[in-house]
């Protein structure tokens, strides 16, 4: 009994300081930020290498969700006569939830395990203590960049899930049942507020924030050998789509209900 | 004073001015693991001190906790005065502009080419035009005899040439004080030679301070001033090359000898 209150105990104190030690890791590199020591070239190297490069998968994904809403909504939208609301219902539901939601699952899946592998593979090899003795903080020049980069990008890359999610459902609406584009596209512009969007994308910005001290901080953490990268860029994954569930509950309920 | 820092060679001391590094009560333990018991010992300014022992008996240790790479548990860690375990960040930084460390497999930044990796402390520290930075680029990686290997990456290069690209970007910025986790480890003995030259030449030119972890007594005898032996985290010598060459120590005598019976147990 004592070691099953132990090993919770255990647990508590070992998430309670992984969050302790994420938090520092993002006051650190925010202190960088608001001093100005931003490296501009490592910024858009990883601009373009997390973010661009997580584009095409970013569509793909969007696209058949958008798809997929559609295809559910449509039907029993036309059955009830409501046909009109379908491309509104569908908007909302990508502007509010899923382009967001999705864009940083996938970026987690693509950019927060490439961060994490390559920062722990910095770790077991030196090179962190490296930059160290070289007198660079491995935090400035690596988790900056790379937190900016993220930072920047989701919400970009949400904007275009919503465009494309959109566009994937006015393609099946209007293919599986007979909704017309222009009354779809319509039906988008009447219901979705620009508050909408807007909310959406300040939680795309919240989970770029997540990804990135999740999948940077589980690096520098990195224990020995390649099981150790293994096991972070897992862990890192895991965590940070557990974090952007969760949050993206958080903020739907601060944001859309009150 | 404990019974293990009554062993210290050099025992408790306060920094004199000349005095680069003093490690003083120096303790490491991860846990329950203790890696350094008690240990002390004063690297004058260049002063070329070389780290002898067995595997495992806290050398990379000692070295890590001078480079403020680790914390130490207890005990005091002075470089040029200043204690390394109550520095700020920024301070260390400052500090650290004018150590090298080399490191035992390399550390070489493998996104970056050779010749990125050796200008890497100069582009960061200095303002020295870009032309300057490859000249001393390529005269740092001749003399390690890796001439005209600039633009290649280190997963193209041997071991021993990513050790010797790695020495080449510790000795870039001509630091003040520079630790070398075994140099020589794994080379040829000519290219060893050449390392312990290098180093004796950094001392020379600029009285550098050198602190070297080397299983090589040949090498050891050429360069070191002081040689310190650590065995299960206390050190059990501390003296000249010559010293260590004759002493009748039983430590030092089995690991000199390489004998298989002696008071260290393998």
């Amino acid at each position: 009994m004592t070691g099953f209150f132990e090993s919770i105990g255990r647990s508590v104190l070992s998430t309670l300081e992984y969050i302790g030690g994420s938090v520092r890791l993002f006051l650190e590199t925010s202190g960088f930020v608001l001093r100005g020591k931003i490296r501009l070239g490592l910024t858009i190297n990883q601009m373009s290498f997390l973010g661009v490069n997580s584009l095409l998968i970013v569509l793909l994904t969007t696209t058949f969700a958008g798809m997929v809403i559609a295809l559910q909504l449509a039907h029993i939208a036309v059955q009830y006569g409501v046909g009109k609301m379908v491309g509104g219902s569908a908007s909302l539901a990508m502007t509010r939830e899923l382009g967001p939601m999705l864009t940083a699952i996938v970026v987690a899946g693509r950019a927060g395990s490439a961060v994490t592998a390559e920062i722990g593979s910095m770790k077991v090899t030196e090179q962190l203590d490296a930059l160290k003795m070289l007198a660079v903080s491995p935090v400035g020049y690596l988790v900056v960049p790379r937190m900016l980069a993220l930072l920047l990008m989701v919400p970009i890359l949400t904007l275009f899930s919503d465009i494309s999610g959109l566009i994937g459902g006015s393609i099946v609406a209007n293919e599986s049942a007979g909704i017309p584009y222009q009354v779809f596209w319509d039906s988008v512009r009447r219901m979705t507020m620009t508050e909408d969007l807007v909310k959406g994308l300040f939680k795309s910005i919240i989970f770029g924030l997540e990804v990135a001290t999740i999948s940077c901080y589980q690096g520098m953490q990195t224990g020995r050998g390649a099981a150790g990268v293994g096991k972070a860029t897992t862990g890192s994954v895991v965590i940070a789509m557990v974090a952007v569930f969760v949050t993206n509950y958080v903020l739907s309920l601060v944001l859309f209900t009150s | 004073m404990s019974e293990e820092s009554k062993n210290s060679p050099m025992g408790e001391r306060e920094p004199l001015r000349d005095d680069a590094i003093v490690v003083n009560n120096l303790r490491v333990a991860f846990g329950p693991k203790v890696i350094l018991k008690d240990v002390s010992f004063t690297v004058r300014r260049g002063e070329v001190l070389v780290l002898m022992g067995l595997s495992g008996t806290g050398k990379s240790t000692t070295l890590r906790s001078i480079a403020g790479l680790l914390k130490p548990t207890s005990g005091t860690v002075l470089v040029n005065g200043k204690s390394i375990p109550d520095m700020g960040a920024k301070e260390l930084e400052k500090l650290r502009q004018r150590i090298g460390f080399c490191f035992q497999h390399g550390a070489l930044f493998d996104s970056m080419t050779i010749g990125d990796n050796v200008a890497f402390g100069l582009r960061e520290h200095t303002k020295l035009p870009a032309e300057e930075i490859q000249r001393i680029v390529a005269e740092k990686l001749s003399i390690v005899d890796l001439e005209g290997m600039e633009h290649l990456y280190p997963s193209q290069l041997s071991g021993g040439m990513q050790k010797r690209a790695s020495f080449a970007r510790t000795i870039a910025t001509d630091p003040d004080i520079v630790l070398y986790d075994e140099p020589t480890t794994g080379l040829d003995p000519i290219i060893s030679r050449v390392i312990n030259e290098l180093i004796l030449d950094l001392q020379r030119r600029l009285n550098a301070t050198s602190m070297v972890i080397t299983h090589d007594l040949k090498g050891a005898y050429l360069i070191a001033t002081k040689i310190i032996m650590l065995h299960e985290g206390l050190p059990v010598f501390f003296g000249t090359p010559k010293e260590f060459q004759e002493t009748d120590d039983p430590y030092v005598v089995q690991f000199r000898e390489g004998e298989m019976e002696g008071p260290i147990r393998v």
